[in-house]
């Protein structure tokens, strides 16, 4: 769609991390209220309407944006709740709303015609005729790309539609397709599209047994480790289960998406912004992370070789693994 | 008589050709249900195989006296999927829209939505009857109370329940069938076909807790909402949806009509669901805004 240079998107989970995201050199951030309207809907995350006025301010006076996540699904019988999140977003001056849900994105489109509109990730639009029925019913200028498809078939959906898209490049990987995933509510009554959580914390329990550490969601054994192996997070997808006479992470292993060496192939598949996940992260994290993809896209804009990028970027990859998800295509 | 209508959703798993006119013929004779979905919705990798079965089934189901409605891909992707729901769009039969790629194409024209459509609110719901939707059957997380909520907000419209089968937890671009046996999707030898019920999928402490199918991982447990038909109607709820399985379908189907017309009542419809050959046991955690996997018996 575009051949201008690339958006960098950053995580704000709270007003602290937004000011080292901008100050990192975000193009722009995005962030939710603290209430079940936004996909990251944790304890001590978020804003409120005067946080996110003040936030906006603060980007805007660095030459930044500010996107606003209203990516859950409105509650029935309580849609004013999304709809107000909205009004305030626009009345704090957000560059663009970001949503999934019908209702909510008929609302911005009628009353806040000023404020752009992007598709979340949750309304997992992956064909062309998908994101028409947004872009003529709605107006939406983004579509924030599932992170299910190859980056030939990114490519080739850019070809066919006349608007943005966004695709994310580090952090964490839903390997299911995003807004139609209930894995975590039949696990816990808690999901993303309700209660804009998975796996959530509180459902989490730890128990040391004479066969080694056992990690649980609500109850169901996600993941097993021996005596001193690292622990790690019960995520649903990233567990280890027993099928067809087989002991393995059946979904995905336990990684998180970096996809900076594909910078420069997703600037050729034509994508106008790249993302960065990871709202719940902490100040020191965002300012790492936004520095070395502001200087690896800048280093790709400037035509700058794979060996330029990868040093960059090397911090990012040490230690954690890592993988570059479906935009490989044999990741399927 | 309750007047609440059965459904029978479409096959999710890779049935061959012959399985899948087998198991119509029966429904199409033998079966009380209203009406019956037909098509390919999990993977297009295997719509080449049961295309051509497609004609003959409908045909036969019609001359039944059922009224077909023709589903469509939940996740399309390739040309020729994108292509295979445009077709199916410009059916003059009602057709199930599984994904908004078919909204543009069935726009004007009735259409029922399907559980992998985000409808979580009347205002959504609202939206969609304008532009054709005559029947809604909400997503599985969703809980009786708050389907009820939307579809006595929206009269215009019937509001289904997905009452029997494995629930539908997920889709991929992955598909988890190649992936365990060592294959890539994109040559996946159509290992799917082994489980035309979808593969357990245990946890570590042999927990039995979900299944695949493909690029589909769906529940374990079987679904099992055995309501009241008052409690339905009240609320405005008026079909309920039976996944297919290999178990006895007829009879999951004699069960449920036995149940909505108050010839059995709850406790007994779903004793006798559980005495038939199923690949897990019965859950209905979701109807009640609890964990999908939990069972009524020990909310």
């Amino acid at each position: 769609m575009t051949s201008g240079r690339m958006e960098l998107v950053c995580p704000a989970g709270t007003p602290a991390t937004l000011r080292a995201a901008v100050q990192a050199g975000a193009d722009a951030v995005y962030c939710g209220f603290r209430d079940e309207t936004n996909a990251r809907n944790f304890p001590g995350l978020n804003f409120s309407g005067e946080e996110l006025a003040e936030g906006v301010r603060f980007a805007h006076g660095h030459g930044s944006k500010v996107l606003v996540a209203i990516n859950t699904f409105a509650r029935v019988n309580n849609v004013d709740l999304w709809k107000k999140a909205a009004d305030t977003a626009a009345e704090c001056g957000a560059n663009a709303i970001i949503a999934a849900d019908i209702a909510v994105l008929d609302h911005v489109a009628k009353n806040h015609k000023q404020v752009r509109l992007h598709l979340s990730v949750q309304a997992a639009a992956a064909t062309p005729e998908a994101i028409g029925f947004y872009v003529h019913s709605f107006g939406v200028r983004r579509v924030v790309l599932p992170r299910v498809l190859s980056v030939q078939e990114i490519a080739a959906l850019n070809r066919a539609i006349a608007v943005e898209t966004e695709a994310f490049v580090f952090g964490g990987l839903c390997v299911m397709i995003e807004g139609r995933c209930y894995l975590s509510s039949y696990a816990t009554g808690k999901s993303p599209n309700l209660n804009g959580v998975c796996s959530p914390p509180e459902m989490v329990s730890y128990d040391d047994e004479s066969n080694g550490t056992a990690a649980r969601l609500s109850g169901f054994t996600i993941d097993r480790y021996e005596p001193g192996e690292p622990v790690g997070y019960p995520t649903l997808c990233k567990g280890k289960f027993k099928a067809g006479g087989k002991t393995s992470y059946l979904f995905e292993d336990p990684v998180s998406l970096n996809a900076g060496g594909m910078i420069a192939g997703l600037k050729a598949a034509g994508v106008t912004a790249l993302k960065i996940e990871g709202r719940q992260r902490g100040k020191g994290y965002v300012t790492e992370v936004v520095r070395a993809f502001r200087k690896a896209i800048d280093a790709v804009e400037q035509g700058g070789d794979a060996s330029e990028i990868d040093r960059i970027l090397a911090r990012q990859s040490e230690g954690a693994r890592q993988t570059t998800g479906a935009y490989k295509k044999k990741w399927r | 008589m309750s007047g609440i209508a059965l459904t029978l959703g479409p096959v999710f798993f890779h049935w061959s050709p012959d399985l899948l006119s087998d198991f119509y013929r029966r429904i199409a004779d033998e079966a009380p249900i209203d009406r019956v979905h037909v098509g390919e919705v999990v993977c297009g990798k295997r719509m080449p195989f049961s295309d051509p079965a497609w004609p003959e089934i409908i045909e036969r189901l019609e001359r039944a006296g059922k009224e077909v409605v023709l589903s469509t891909l939940a996740a399309p992707a390739t040309v020729r999927e994108r292509k295979s729901i445009e077709d199916l769009c410009a059916d003059e039969r009602l057709i199930e829209i599984n994904d908004v790629t078919a909204l543009t194409s069935r726009s004007g024209k009735p259409f029922v939505t399907g559980p992998f459509l985000n409808v979580y609110n009347e205002a959504s719901a609202q939206f969609l009857i304008q532009r054709g939707a005559r029947t809604i059957c909400p997503p599985v997380e969703l809980s009786l109370a708050a389907i009820g909520e939307m579809a006595r907000a929206c009269p215009e419209a019937e509001f289904e329940m997905f009452a029997f089968g494995r629930l539908p937890l997920a889709l991929s671009g992955r598909c988890y069938h190649a992936r365990i046996h060592g294959l890539h999707k994109d040559s996946c030898q159509f290992t799917c076909e082994r489980d035309p019920d979808g593969l357990a999928v245990d946890t570590l402490d042999d927990q039995q807790f979900l299944a695949i199918n493909g690029v589909q991982t769906l529940s374990n447990q079987l679904q099992a909402f055995c309501p009241e038909p008052a409690d339905l109607t009240s609320r405005g709820v008026q079909r309920i949806r039976l996944s297919p399985h290999t178990c006895d379908m007829v009879e999951v189907a004699k069960t449920y009509r036995a149940l909505v017309d108050r010839k059995e009542d709850s406790d007994g419809a779903r004793f006798i669901l559980s005495c038939l050959d199923l690949p897990g046991t019965l859950v209905d955690g979701y109807v009640y805004a609890k964990p999908g996997w939990q069972a009524k018996a020990s909310i």
